[in-house]
């Protein structure tokens, strides 16, 4: 690419950049706030209910997990997730709720090309990247623990 | 003989193609929108009762196409050729419709700009004395884009506000020069710009270029300005890519004022969340086959410059890092 077509690029780019509107970030900020907080908050509850009938720890928290995953599970096949995260962004998003419609949206999508090569190959197209990062984030995290305090636990 | 070619990108019909018969479809969406009026047939389910958006698609296409040569009282026999193209995966909607319709097929894909091509290709061909008749058509379905495009469609996704919202719907035209109806006068074909745009979320902004190169050739190759034509119709740069447009074509000195309209800006309404406006195949389509062609019949507009434009990208492509190609068609249609 020569300088003339470069110097075109970049007052193109800024030309679309003055053109382009911005997102309002304060609103997108407190609904993220409050879309996150009421789902964290029913998170809360599930979690309160579920230590009453089982006092442990770990396993009050993997009940209120699954509770939580099917929750955004059940939202997204009502087709309710979307408009939520539409409006709440990352409040919606980065919950567990936000990861388990990542895993249902890709497998109602690909459903349609069958349950081996659709549903079974493709489910995991937007959440991959999450699953596989998060591994490797934690591996590296408990490494680095593992070293500076000479314990595995 | 008059000369056929004008400038370096401008064809003239000197017997002028009519299109004698045309018809649109969408969606409830396109159908709650400014244009709603204009749409021939509006169906309530995008699904179409079909398993998948895919096939909905094809359906819609071709039911504007038996209903574009019903109202030219027309089958598919008296049809020579059909030019069709879509934005699925080579252009099966198109192909699928085509076999349904048993017309010798040239398919096509200029992205949202495949109107356009098509008219101007249908055109060259009945201007030729190559067929009497040719069937035009091109559909769209945001379902079906969505996926192909983007992500599944109940995915967690807040949209920027420079996305579009691809139109569902379908329109189809019959071009004859036998009898009367709007005439296809000019055509001027456009080059592929690129200006180095990456985001498939600012799509109208890699096609603006495309569109301002195609328009001030068109003028250039003429000799006519924007004073020259009732409405200057481009297809779905929608709000950021034709505020970009207006500024590129006020850099060649033409001034556009109110003569200009989007499509893709114009077709839903602000309240409806579609981010910048409509894109699609179906979405110039229905401006041009429905609002222009519906407007002419009512004597409302005489003298239309249609330009359509088209994003030249593929998923593959943009995760592969190459920038947005754009691309714009434009023809002339009179009364």
């Amino acid at each position: 690419m020569d300088k003339a077509q470069k110097d075109l690029h970049a007052r193109y780019q800024q030309m679309v950049k003055e053109a382009t509107p911005q997102p309002n970030r304060w609103k997108n900020l407190v609904m993220a706030f409050i879309t996150g907080g009421v789902i964290c908050t029913i998170g809360q509850l599930f979690y309160n209910l579920f230590e009453v009938i089982e006092p442990s720890r770990l396993e009050t928290t993997a009940v209120t997990q699954a509770a939580m995953i099917a929750l955004g599970a059940i939202a997204t096949g009502l087709g309710l997730y979307d408009w939520l995260a539409e409006r709440g962004g990352m409040g919606a998003a980065i919950p567990v709720t936000g990861f388990s419609n990542t895993v249902t949206a890709a497998a109602m999508e690909f459903k349609r090309e069958g349950y081996i090569l659709g549903m079974g190959t493709k489910m995991f197209v937007i959440a991959g990247p999450v699953l596989v990062y998060g591994i490797l984030s934690g591996f590296v995290v408990s490494l680095l623990r593992a070293v500076l305090t000479g314990s595995l636990f | 003989m008059e000369a056929k070619r004008l400038g370096l990108q401008t064809v003239v019909f000197r017997q002028a193609p009519c299109i004698v018969g045309c018809s649109t479809i969408a969606g409830p969406k396109e159908g709650e929108g400014n244009l709603g009026s204009y749409i021939d047939t509006l169906v309530d389910d995008p699904l179409m009762g079909q398993p998948t958006p895919e096939k909905a698609e094809r359906m819609l296409l071709y039911q504007a196409c038996q209903d574009a040569l019903a109202k030219a009282n027309l089958t598919e026999d008296d049809m020579q050729l059909f030019i069709g193209g879509d934005l699925l995966n080579q252009i099966i909607s198109s192909s699928y419709c085509a076999r349904d319709l048993g017309i010798p097929f040239l398919g096509i894909y200029g992205a949202c700009s495949s109107i356009v091509e098509g008219l101007g290709l249908g055109a060259l061909i009945v201007d030729g004395d190559y067929a009497d008749s040719v069937l035009v058509a091109t559909s769209s379905h945001y379902q079906a884009s969505e996926r192909q495009f983007r992500y599944p469609i109940e995915l967690n996704i807040q949209h920027k506000k420079s996305n579009q919202w691809t139109v569902t719907g379908a329109a189809a035209a019959v071009l004859s020069k036998t009898r009367t109806g709007p005439k296809i006068t000019m055509a001027t074909f456009g080059r592929v710009l690129d200006y180095g745009i990456r985001s498939p979320n600012d799509m109208g902004a890699a096609m603006a270029p495309a569109a301002a190169d195609t328009l001030c050739r068109h003028f250039q190759d003429t000799g006519t300005s924007p004073g020259d034509y009732d409405l200057i119709l481009t297809g779905d740069l929608a709000a950021v890519g034709q505020k970009l447009f207006v500024q590129l074509v006020k850099e060649s000195d033409y001034t556009l004022d109110s003569k200009h309209m989007d499509v893709g800006a114009a077709i839903y309404k602000p309240e409806q969340r579609s981010g910048a406006g409509g894109s699609g195949c179906a979405c110039s389509a229905i401006g041009i086959l429905g609002y222009v062609v519906k407007e002419m019949l009512e004597g409302k507009l005489e003298r239309v410059l249609a330009i359509a434009t088209g994003a030249l990208f593929s998923p593959v492509s943009n995760q592969q890092g190459d920038s947005i190609a754009g691309i714009a068609h434009a023809v002339v249609i009179e009364a």
